[in-house]
């Protein structure tokens, strides 16, 4: 998997410890994440993932799931589009559902 | 009440199976027991090394042996999951102000220092994710495929609720309160995180908005400065960074209420994997578990006397009995109840047991309310892999 080893990092932002009645509960946190995962593998249509799946999540959210039919990735995507608003033109829903079972299909 | 002297030993032993025993591990990863449940280990922000489920939105999942170092899940180690790819990074918390506004006589703009002014209140209580176990569900579902470590307990520190909401003035008329945080979706087109439940369980003296979270701020993976505590309810209602409070007139539909975190409106939530068309409702509280803590499935034990612990837990009306069995559940006895630290914290619970040379048992454990629910033998479904409770096992071999 294609994560760094990122060391965690809680910054207590410059000019808190200023503040004479600072305790722990009001100094400002900072933090930084580890970097996201949004490889998608090969295979066809891959180039429509990386376009619009990675815009709100990372690739894991697929690659997580149980093997999943034709007919529930298909859901899947239209859930996308029609709860969560995914940009994704009609005519790219089935050629995203092929790429999601070739990555992780149960046929 | 567990002894200081058991949780040492407990300790110890979970080193000596740590290497041998439970998910199969490999370095920076760990394989949990459903298909593609490989994940990778990693350590975020004020985190120490947890499970990743994924990592936008981030969702960590709690080592389940975590839960054998104590009652209290540590900060460090307590899962995460958030909705929406938009959640801040930088929190100050002296320009940090929460809105209550909506049906009430005053609107309120409340810092955190107006909130510990508030008479502070403290509760220990389980937060759990309504699809803990998901990656169990037979025939699997979608979603977030979690083994058994999203969920956690804490001592939770905060100001009332109701308090809060007495301070603004409830008009006549409301109905629900709705409660929103700094998470935001990417795109505009994405539903809002809303979340909303009715007037009564909002003024009840038990929910919270938690500043504290065992003697210490809350790490800002789990909602930092402030969260909503509503204890013996899913954690999907205790909102994260909560700076959003409206009481409302009606019943909320908005997408999270009205499609997302639905279950069937059927005994226990329950439908065939084949029925279509049910009803739904909005999950609400917790169902009662309990768990083996001290020994892994799948573990190697020596043949000698020893103590069985474990958790459990319900929706409030606290844990009656837990009965444990070495034989996969043919027969049953009950286990010594530990420290009770409220009705909605995990009672510990421990046992003697006393394996056999050579022998393979089918450890379980099974909880009992003060309410009368306990869990079944086998497990419900629902097409979103909701509300699991069915008794665990353990498998162990004696050396």
């Amino acid at each position: 998997m294609k994560y760094l080893p990122v060391v965690a990092v809680v910054t207590l932002l410059a000019g808190a410890s200023a503040l004479a009645q600072t305790t722990p509960h009001n100094k400002p946190v900072s933090v930084d994440l580890p970097a996201a995962n949004y490889e998608f593998k090969d295979g066809p249509n891959v180039n429509l993932a990386r376009s619009r799946c990675i815009v709100c999540h990372s690739s894991d959210y697929v690659y997580m799931q149980p093997p999943l039919t034709q007919k529930q990735w298909t859901n899947e995507v239209n859930k996308m589009v029609k709860a969560y608003g995914a940009t994704i033109p009609p005519e790219e829903v089935e050629p995203i559902v092929q790429y999601l079972m070739s990555q992780n299909g149960k046929t | 009440m567990q002894s200081r002297r058991s949780f040492i030993i407990t300790a110890s032993a979970l080193g000596a199976w740590a290497a041998s025993a439970g998910a199969a591990r490999a370095a920076n990863s760990v394989t949990l027991p459903f298909a593609n449940g490989t994940r990778v280990l990693a350590r975020y922000p004020q985190k120490r090394e947890l499970i990743v489920m994924t990592s936008s939105p981030v969702q960590l999942e709690t080592p389940f042996s975590v839960f054998n170092e104590g009652v209290f899940t540590p900060n460090d180690a307590f899962f995460v999951r958030w909705h929406l790819a938009g959640v801040p990074t930088t929190i100050d918390p002296a320009a940090f102000r929460i809105s209550v506004h909506g049906l009430v006589d005053r609107e309120l703009s409340l810092s955190l220092h107006d909130l510990r002014a508030f008479e502070p209140v403290e509760i220990a209580a389980v937060c759990e994710c309504a699809g803990n176990s998901r990656g169990y569900s037979t025939p699997r579902v979608p979603g977030g495929q979690w083994s058994n470590g999203a969920m956690g307990n804490a001592l939770w520190r905060g100001a009332r609720l109701r308090d809060v909401l007495e301070r603004a003035g409830v008009k006549a008329g409301a109905v629900q309160v709705r409660f929103s945080g700094l998470e935001k979706p990417v795109l505009p087109t994405t539903p809002a995180f809303v979340k909303a439940f009715g007037i009564r369980l909002a003024l009840s003296e038990d929910v919270i908005i938690a500043y504290e979270m065992n003697g210490a701020p809350l790490p800002l993976l789990n909602g930092f400065p402030v969260r909503l505590v509503v204890p013996g309810f899913y954690s999907t209602y205790w909102v994260k960074m909560l700076n959003n409070i409206e009481v409302i007139d009606h019943v909320d539909d908005n997408f999270w209420m009205k499609t997302a975190y639905r279950i069937p409106a059927t005994p226990g939530g329950n439908v065939d994997p084949a029925a279509t068309g049910f009803a739904t409702v909005p999950v609400g509280t917790l169902t009662i578990r309990s768990f083996i803590t001290s020994v892994p499935d799948g573990a190697t034990i020596p043949a000698r006397a020893t103590t069985i612990s474990g958790i459990a837990f319900n929706a409030g009306s606290g844990i009656k009995l837990v009965e444990f069995s070495s034989d996969g559940g043919t027969t049953w006895s009950a286990a010594t109840l530990g420290r009770d630290y409220g009705r909605y914290s995990f009672r510990p619970w421990s046992v003697r047991f006393e394996p056999k040379a050579g022998q393979s048992y089918v450890l379980a454990c099974r909880a009992t309310g003060n309410d009368g629910e306990t869990q079944p033998a086998t497990p419900g479904w629902n097409p979103s892999g909701y509300l699991r409770n069915v008794i665990e096992t353990t498998k162990v071999s004696v050396a």
